[in-house]
């Protein structure tokens, strides 16, 4: 029950999430919805992992998993944007397939024992800065840092540059982007693709660095739809959905960790080893991302933002539409 | 009009091909067209699926006629597919109903197993006490059962309707809950002696099976087929006349064809949203019910193997028609019948998916006529 520990451990945790929730940032500011994200994170686990396990180079899994979740994405660009069906469809077609083929190729993989990791990182100097120093800068893994350097350039993209520019308007408005010659295919293309990689790398961040090992469709087990609901309560912000998955996984953290004492605060625990709290326990994330997706539904309506105004409508050139 | 496929804008392509593909926006949809692209898309995704299990080192003919034959090959097989598909049916209407109003319930799995819950309730409470006759304790445990499946169902739909909270993310954190939910009865207050499920139902809570009736038809012997097959059948009547013959249905529809047309002609959006999925929960959870009443007999962890995920599929494969859907079900309970034995064990979730893919990706089919046409060189 040791603040620091809880807190090191959502940041570490959070990075998954993180990558997960950036890359579908991208995807739906394009116009994209891919509820897939789950399925591409299982390929990127399992091809990540299994890279490691074969050739004894985490790096090169990181790499080979990052690109199988892009590559798994393009299936998903083909059908809903050249072939212009059903996204959420699409996407839950992706999931299963993902998970199909991750335990398929996984079959053995969970007999795999311990794998070389990607190494873990204390930075000299911003680890001595009191309390955020232990918690951001110690023992952490190097994609930990990877994430505190993709949110300020993800942000940075999407509202102070020209492509982003491109990216929202297409997003937003595709007809009068297309009509101010900002090819619409070709950049949603582009942003689903980013999505998948992202997913991949957040599948292969579980597997090299998180928590190491295959353990099937339990590996990601269900972050995926985490990182989407992410999404929604950071109303498609990169800056707050950053807040939101360290959030998240330290709550997730916490609620194991406070079933480990016999005493809290001074008084009897009454968390410690009681089975029947365990369950309701392990349903606060659940009921908490309902509750803040109520709150923030609140939030939107008020002040009149929410989703990109073409989310999920398939561009047809020359048709009505936005 | 006469679209170019996007992927192919010839002014930008550096390379010309000398046939270009072009996308007609049809007017008309002749009639025989969804099935045919159905049909098609299936025997195209077995195709891929066999490409994929032969690279992986299997042998894909064997794996399809073991399939088959283990799901078809006998009376006694065959009862046991229609055991399967029981429960897609019901999860795969309460999927086909929502899905007609573009409500996205991906959790008849959740509801599932609430059903499930409020079935078992009934007899182990015990809201009825023991050795209360059948006529009276199965009527109950539809009840409970639908009760617990509509009530659950009916969050989602309250929080879409008067908070435009989206219905994908909560029903799919609601599935998480239940499953937990589920656990801590069965562990704990229901728990059979520390064991991870609950005592046996008395035989009054047992749905009949063809088997018991063996001694008048030899022939039923062994055969598992339980009354809840019928309740599929019968719910999917009542599902068509809803959707195609009630004015309910003409707004569900229209909503989910149009929303805005609807709002224009006045039909009450919110309501509706909530009536669709609570009886979208219910039929789900009547699936909940049926299976322990009529398979399990017991309330335990593992009674459902993604029911309410494969159901999606079922109502797609359908196309949200629900004659369609116990076809399709069928289909899928002797993939999931026949799976059981295959490995790797992510076959079977591998073909569902890939044969969701072709269906939608088949659809572009049923919106264009697609044509070759050569070019001038």
């Amino acid at each position: 029950m040791d603040p620091t520990i809880i807190l090191a451990a959502g940041v570490a945790s959070g990075t998954v999430l993180l990558f997960a929730a950036v890359g579908e940032i991208f995807a739906e500011r394009a116009g994209v919805i891919n509820l897939g994200v789950e399925g591409m994170m299982l390929i990127g686990a399992v091809v990540a992992f299994g890279t490691a396990v074969a050739t004894g180079n985490a790096w090169l899994g990181l790499v080979l998993g990052t690109l199988a979740g892009g590559l798994l994405a393009v299936l998903h660009a083909v059908i809903t944007i050249s072939f212009q069906a059903e996204q959420v469809v699409s996407g839950l077609a992706l999931t299963f397939l993902g998970t199909g083929l991750a335990r398929v190729l996984g079959e053995d993989l969970s007999k795999a024992g311990a794998i070389a990791l990607l190494p873990t990182l204390t930075i000299p100097g911003l680890a001595a800065v009191p309390a955020i120093g232990p918690i951001l800068f110690t023992d952490q893994s190097v994609l930990v840092y990877v994430g505190y350097i993709v949110v300020p350039m993800a942000w940075y993209w999407i509202n102070r540059t020209r492509p982003g520019l491109h990216l929202r308007a297409v997003g937003e408005s595709p007809t009068a982007a297309d009509t101010l010659g900002v090819d619409v295919y070709r950049l949603r293309y582009a942003y689903v693709v980013v999505g998948g990689l992202f997913a991949g790398l957040a599948g292969a961040t579980i597997t090299l660095a998180i928590s190491p090992g295959w353990f099937g469709d339990l590996t990601v087990n269900g972050q995926g739809w985490i990182a989407i609901a992410i999404v929604i309560f950071a109303q498609w912000g990169v800056g707050r959905a950053a807040l939101g998955a360290y959030a998240f996984a330290a709550i997730q953290r916490l609620l194991i960790d406070i079933q480990g004492p016999e005493q809290l605060f001074g008084f009897p625990n009454p968390f410690y080893v009681n089975h029947t709290l365990t369950f309701f326990l392990g349903m606060v994330p659940y009921v908490l991302i309902i509750a803040v997706l109520v709150a923030v539904s609140g939030e939107a309506i008020r002040k009149r933002i929410g989703a990109p105004a073409a989310l999920g409508i398939s561009y047809v050139r020359g048709e009505r539409g936005h | 009009m006469t679209t170019s496929a996007p992927a192919h804008q010839p002014d930008r392509k550096p390379v010309r091909l000398p046939w270009a593909i072009l996308l007609e926006r049809r007017l008309e949809i002749p009639r025989w067209l969804p099935v045919a692209t159905t049909i098609g898309a299936v025997v195209v995704a077995l195709v891929i699926s066999g490409v994929i299990l032969w690279f992986a080192g299997g042998d894909p003919i064997a794996i399809f006629i073991h399939i088959v034959r283990s799901s078809f090959g006998s009376l006694g097989v065959l009862s046991d597919t229609l055991v399967m598909a029981t429960p897609l049916i019901l999860t795969g209407l309460a999927c086909a109903l929502a899905f007609r109003m573009r409500l996205w319930n991906i959790g008849a799995e959740g509801q599932f197993l609430m059903g499930a819950w409020g079935a078992s309730a009934v007899v182990l409470i015990p809201i009825v006490p023991a050795g209360t006759p059948s006529i009276i304790t199965i009527p109950l445990m539809m009840a409970g059962g639908m009760a617990a499946g509509g009530v659950y169902g009916a969050i989602p739909g309250i929080l879409k309707a008067f908070r435009g909270v989206n219905e994908i993310i909560v029903t799919l954190m609601l599935n998480y809950i239940a499953a937990l939910w589920i656990a801590y009865w069965v562990f704990g207050p229901w728990s059979e002696a520390g064991f991870q499920l609950t005592a046996q139902f008395p035989k009054e809570a047992w749905l009949p099976r063809l088997s018991d009736y063996s001694s008048a038809v030899p022939a039923f012997s062994g055969l598992t087929v339980h009354l809840g097959l019928i309740f599929g059948l019968v719910a999917a009547m009542l599902v068509r006349f809803l959707l195609f013959r009630s004015r309910s249905g003409y707004e569900i529809r229209l909503i989910g064809d149009s929303p805005r047309a609807a709002r224009y002609a006045g039909i009450n959006v919110a309501r509706n949203t909530v009536i669709v999925f609570a009886l979208s929960g219910a039929l789900a959870g009547l699936a909940g019910m049926s299976e322990v009443s009529g398979v399990v007999h017991r309330l335990q962890q593992a009674i459902s193997p993604g029911y309410g995920f494969t159901a999606i599929i079922v109502a797609y494969i359908a196309k949200l028609h629900p004659y369609g859907v116990v076809v399709a079900s069928i289909a899928f309970g002797a993939l999931i019948l026949a799976g059981r034995e295959i490995q790797p064990s992510g076959i079977p979730a591998m073909i569902q998916g890939i044969i969701l893919f072709c269906l939608i990706a088949s659809e572009v089919v049923l919106r264009y006529r697609v044509r070759l046409e050569r070019r001038m060189a």
